[in-house]
């Protein structure tokens, strides 16, 4: 991120080819950008939202919500959770976030618009890890401790690591693209910022050794239902994720990769 | 003894894929899987053919399964979708402004 973001006071993120500008006042927020999104910042003139971004100071507790709080009322949104309190128009695009000065809260924050911003879109973000080899992106998708940072760890030189936690996909006619994110998971680094159209979605499990099985379809869809991210208790944004996810699995085969941790798994990858 | 009407929920999306009917409940995102038998109720859930007609002439004329044993199992089928919205159910006949229009591919 150059300085001159920093003197105009805003800065626009592009993740998943969605920019979206920041306008904050506070210097202390722009650390925070530079160390997380430095690789996302765009210079596209269009964006798709536009927050005006307050931080409070000295830190509180911003919202008596304890838990996460995403509901609409038509086209606005509130975003709620004790570190951060989000309005915003999807129509219009403009909203206002009041955050304290933690990393956390502008990451969630900007993950959950992303989801509904996808939704309408029929694409979505899925917990999974992604990278692109060959020119060809590959999901990993599973639970917690399925192995998303540990097949990341192991990717080879020349494989481009998108995330090792929160995969961004996107639609385009028939085809599905992984875009690199900045929400990292345990591998505690951003992904590069990278795109690629999908060749295959895995769902990940460890084991003695290093096999790959197709998915019965409606197995993958159940898989893939319960993997993606979603916030909102909202019946007609379940029922998009719903057909994104339908529509995904027309195009994109699934599989179980079930692997021995070490590198040769990645001998299947390609 | 009343008959049971059965329709299906405009707060769902459905599909048939791989020869299963899969429902989700967009009011609680619960994900369900129906076998066979049950994909034909579901389908046949149109508000005003009672439920013991839907047992008698679709399950058991295509399905070789005991008239008691049919009935106890869509009895219970009904009533677990029921409970998450994902089925309406009434002893009349349900009008289409509540029912038919649901997201089903």
């Amino acid at each position: 991120m150059t300085r001159t973001t920093q003197i105009a006071q805003e800065v626009t993120i592009a993740v998943g080819g969605t920019p979206i500008l920041l306008r904050c006042p506070d210097e202390e927020f722009w650390s925070i950008i530079e160390q997380r999104y430095s690789g996302f910042v765009s210079e596209v003139g269009w964006p798709a939202c536009v927050f005006d971004v307050e931080v409070t100071q000295p830190e509180r507790s911003i919202s008596s919500v304890r838990e996460l709080l995403v509901q609409n009322d038509g086209d606005g949104w509130r975003l709620e959770r004790g570190d951060f309190r989000v309005a915003w128009n999807a129509r219009t695009g403009e909203g206002r976030i009041l955050q304290t000065a933690t990393p956390y809260a502008i990451d969630t924050a900007l993950r959950i618009v992303h989801t509904i911003v996808q939704a309408t879109r029929g694409g979505f973000l899925l917990h999974g890890a992604s990278a692109i080899r060959n020119g060809r992106a590959f999901l990993f998708s599973g639970v917690s401790g399925a192995g998303k940072t540990t097949i990341s760890r192991l990717a080879p030189e020349e494989a481009i690591l998108l995330t090792d936690e929160i995969s961004y996909i996107t639609r385009s006619g028939d085809d599905y693209r992984a875009w690199g994110t900045p929400f990292a998971g345990e591998l505690a680094r951003p992904g590069e910022n990278a795109a690629a159209r999908i060749e295959r979605l895995y769902f990940l499990a460890k084991g003695p050794e290093n096999t790959i099985e197709p998915i019965p379809a409606g197995d993958a869809l159940r898989l893939l239902l319960r993997n993606i991210l979603f916030f909102a208790d909202d019946p007609e944004l379940v029922k998009m994720v719903f057909r994104s996810a339908n529509g995904f699995l027309e195009k994109v085969p699934a599989y179980r990769l079930t692997f021995y941790p070490d590198g040769r798994v990645w001998d299947l990858i390609q | 003894m009343p008959e049971t009407y059965i329709a299906r929920s405009t707060a769902i999306a459905a599909r048939m894929l791989g020869g299963e009917m899969m429902i989700m409940s967009a009011l609680d995102s619960t994900f369900f899987t129906l076998n066979e038998v049950a994909t034909l109720i579901w389908q046949a859930a149109d508000g005003h053919t009672p439920l013991s007609e839907i047992v008698e002439r679709r399950v058991c004329g295509e399905f070789e399964i005991e008239p008691e044993v049919a009935r106890r199992d869509a009895e219970e089928f009904v009533s677990r979708l029921s409970e998450h919205g994902i089925l309406l159910v009434s002893d009349r006949p349900i009008k289409e402004s509540n029912s038919g229009s649901a997201e089903t591919r």
